[in-house]
């Protein structure tokens, strides 16, 4: 009985190439908006997550404070440079510790000027970011202890102050000190969260604090792990030697966070799922709307071959079997919506994808939601249509005109 | 199935038992009583003509022989068994196994074939793909419409629509055969061709037969002959000897 429902169904379909196509239509854009920005949204996170593990896989940031957002300002007491050398002393396992602490500046050379971030760190900081020198050289331990005012500048600094010129050896103006530009940062480009990596300019710590900040403040200490070392047990470590160094008693919370990338890459892909999320909600009432279309659709055909339930009740067709021809007929409708959604989705995926340089993850668990969804669909916005169709009287059914 | 719990003198159970049967569409004023209290009695074997006026209420009482309608008074039997106090599914299940039915407007399938329209009584019966192409063949062979199989009614005459109507009902091999005017669209000579084959199944495979129809030679075809008027039956007479 389900075969032969299923082959009158597809049969029906055929007839009514055109409507069924158009009635499929919103199950068609729902399913397909729901699988791409799925598959976008893996493909952009996976992205973020090769990014971030492209700064080396064993970087971990301490920070002050007990939240998640490196980088930003907050309550708890900030760091000392006693903080970073006891790490780089008394912790196992660790190939590099930076401590740094940033400031907005105004850079100025002539008439040019430019808003950047000036970052104060020891030489480790190249270090533990894999910041390579194109040009020039970087500080030398006795620059950075007596603090004199020297920097190394991004790709971006050079561009907006001095055009195509060889920085080396002039001296820009940040806020109010005069400086020696001694090196030029290898290009890297954007990072994931859309900044631009070369916009910076790199001083010695000593000098930051003295000249710029005015304290001994650090905001962030950036630390990398040896190969073969765990970042887990190293977070440990820096944790229980963090809260002796910030006096904390057994009962308090830790004010300060050891991040390594897993937490960092989560974090960022916390904010796709909540985007991917929206837009799915969005997916969703077109799905929904889709299903009312294929509702309205199985009623007009209901009305139109009332002579043929009719003649089939009259034959001796069950009320159920009358049902489930219907039924099989709104899913297979549905479910051909479904199925052509999700070509059209990886297509889509693939092609976007490529144009917006993310990598292609296919997600099969989703491609079989959408499948089951819409088949879901079906039966649901076919069941009222199907249910009236087998509640036909017979006679009047044959007499309908 | 057959199983009859009065036999008031007669030696054979009647197939089909109405008592009183009346039927009234619409309500109030606008009331129409097509059937006024029929009785009529039909047994198995039977090859029965039903004439009558326009109007007279013979589809309405086909409908009802046809487990297709119940009565708004008065008893219907079928084998023995109280049609009203069936449920559709059951009514529908006696359709599907016991009655085949010629409709007045043929009603087949439209955009299907004549052998599918032919099938689908078979479908609704379970019968496998291989048999049921079989059975419809034969089916059609008997009619006369060999060749025609896959033609859909929108291609076909209307004699012939009106034969792949008799195919169907006929391809399951029914107890009883209704069928209402059986041979309106058919010129005389298929007229004559239908009848021989309504009289041959109804004496060789013993299939009981209710026709309606309007003319006289085809009634002479019928070992009885019933007559309709007003919602009534005005006379009812046997002229065969052999039934
Ligand atoms: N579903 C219905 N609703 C209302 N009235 C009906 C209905 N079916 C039949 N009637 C009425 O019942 C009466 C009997 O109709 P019926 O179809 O039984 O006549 P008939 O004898 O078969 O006529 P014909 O020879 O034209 O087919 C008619 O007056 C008709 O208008
Ligand atoms: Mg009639």
């Amino acid at each position: 009985m389900l075969g032969n429902a299923l082959l009158l169904a597809l049969r029906e379909l055929r007839r009514n190439v055109m409507r069924s196509f158009l009635t499929m239509l919103g199950i068609i854009i729902g399913v397909a908006a729901v699988i791409i920005l799925v598959t976008l949204g893996g493909g952009a996170t996976k992205q973020v997550t090769e990014q971030i593990s492209s700064l080396g896989s064993n970087l971990m940031m301490v920070v002050p404070g007990k939240r998640m957002g490196p980088g930003q300002g907050s309550s708890s007491a900030p760091f000392k440079l006693a903080d970073a050398e006891a790490i780089e002393r008394e912790i196992s396992g660790l190939r590099a510790v930076a401590p740094a602490s940033s400031a907005m500046v105004t850079a100025v050379l002539g008439n040019e000027n430019w808003s950047s971030t000036v970052t104060g760190t020891t030489a480790s900081y190249f270090d533990v970011l894999n910041r390579r020198i194109q040009e020039g050289r970087i500080f030398s331990q006795s620059e950075a202890r007596s603090g004199v005012s020297v920097c190394i500048i991004g790709e971006t600094i050079r561009n907006k102050l001095f055009g195509g010129q060889d920085p080396i050896g002039n001296k820009i103006r940040l806020g109010n000190i005069s400086c020696e530009v001694i090196g030029l940062l290898a290009e890297k480009g954007q990072n994931t969260m859309g900044q631009d990596q070369d916009d910076i300019v790199i001083m010695p710590l000593r000098t930051f604090q003295r000249r710029i900040a005015g304290n001994e403040d650090i905001s962030l200490i950036q630390v990398s792990v040896k190969d073969g070392i765990s970042t887990d047990k190293a977070k440990v470590d820096i944790g229980r030697l963090m809260r002796v160094r910030r006096h904390l008693s057994a009962s308090e919370d830790d004010n300060f966070s050891v991040m390594d990338l897993k937490e960092i890459s989560t974090m960022l892909s916390g904010t796709t799922k909540v985007l991917t999320g929206l837009l799915g909600a969005v997916a969703a009432v077109s799905l929904l709307v889709g299903g009312i279309g294929i509702m309205n659709i199985m009623l007009v055909s209901v009305t139109e071959r009332t002579r043929e339930i009719g003649t089939r009740l009259a034959i001796g067709a069950l009320e159920r079997e009358v049902l489930l021809q219907f039924l099989v007929e709104a899913v297979v409708l549905s479910c051909s919506g479904g199925l052509i959604g999700i070509v059209l989705a990886l297509t889509v995926s693939l092609g976007l994808s490529s144009l917006l340089q993310i990598p292609f993850v296919f997600n099969a668990p989703i491609v079989v939601v959408g499948f089951v969804f819409s088949g879901a669909i079906g039966v649901v916005f076919g069941y009222f249509p199907a249910r009236k169709a087998a509640q036909l009287d017979p006679i009047e059914a044959l007499r309908h005109e | 199935m057959i199983n009859g719990t009065n036999s008031n003198g007669t030696e054979r159970q009647p197939i089909i038992e109405l008592s009183g049967v009346r039927k009234v569409y619409g309500s109030g004023t606008a009331a129409m009583e097509a059937l006024r209290g029929v009785d009529l009695r039909i047994y198995p074997g039977e090859f029965v003509a039903v004439m009558g006026p326009s109007g007279s209420g013979k589809s309405t009482c086909m409908n009802i022989v046809g487990c297709l309608d119940t009565p708004t008074s008065g008893a219907y039997r079928f084998c023995g068994v109280e049609v009203g106090d069936l449920t559709r599914n059951q009514r529908a299940l006696l359709r599907r196994h016991y009655l085949g039915f010629v409709f007045q407007g043929y009603n087949l399938l439209n955009r299907t074939s004549a052998l599918e329209n032919i099938e689908l009584p078979l479908i609704y019966r379970g019968v496998t793909v291989r048999s049921r192409h079989q059975q419809a063949r034969q089916a059609m062979e008997v009619v006369g419409l060999t060749g025609w199989q896959h033609h859909t009614p929108g291609e076909l005459s209307g004699g012939q629509q009106q034969r792949v109507a008799i195919a169907r009902a006929i391809v399951t091999q029914p107890l009883v055969l209704l069928a209402d005017e059986p041979t309106g669209n058919l010129d005389s000579a298929r007229s004559i061709e239908i009848m021989e084959l309504l009289t041959s199944l109804n004496e060789n495979q013993g299939i009981t037969i209710v026709m309606v129809t309007h003319e006289p030679d085809m009634a002479e075809y019928a070992t009885r002959t019933v007559h309709f008027k007003d919602g009534l039956i005005s006379t009812d007479h046997s002229h065969k000897e052999n039934a």
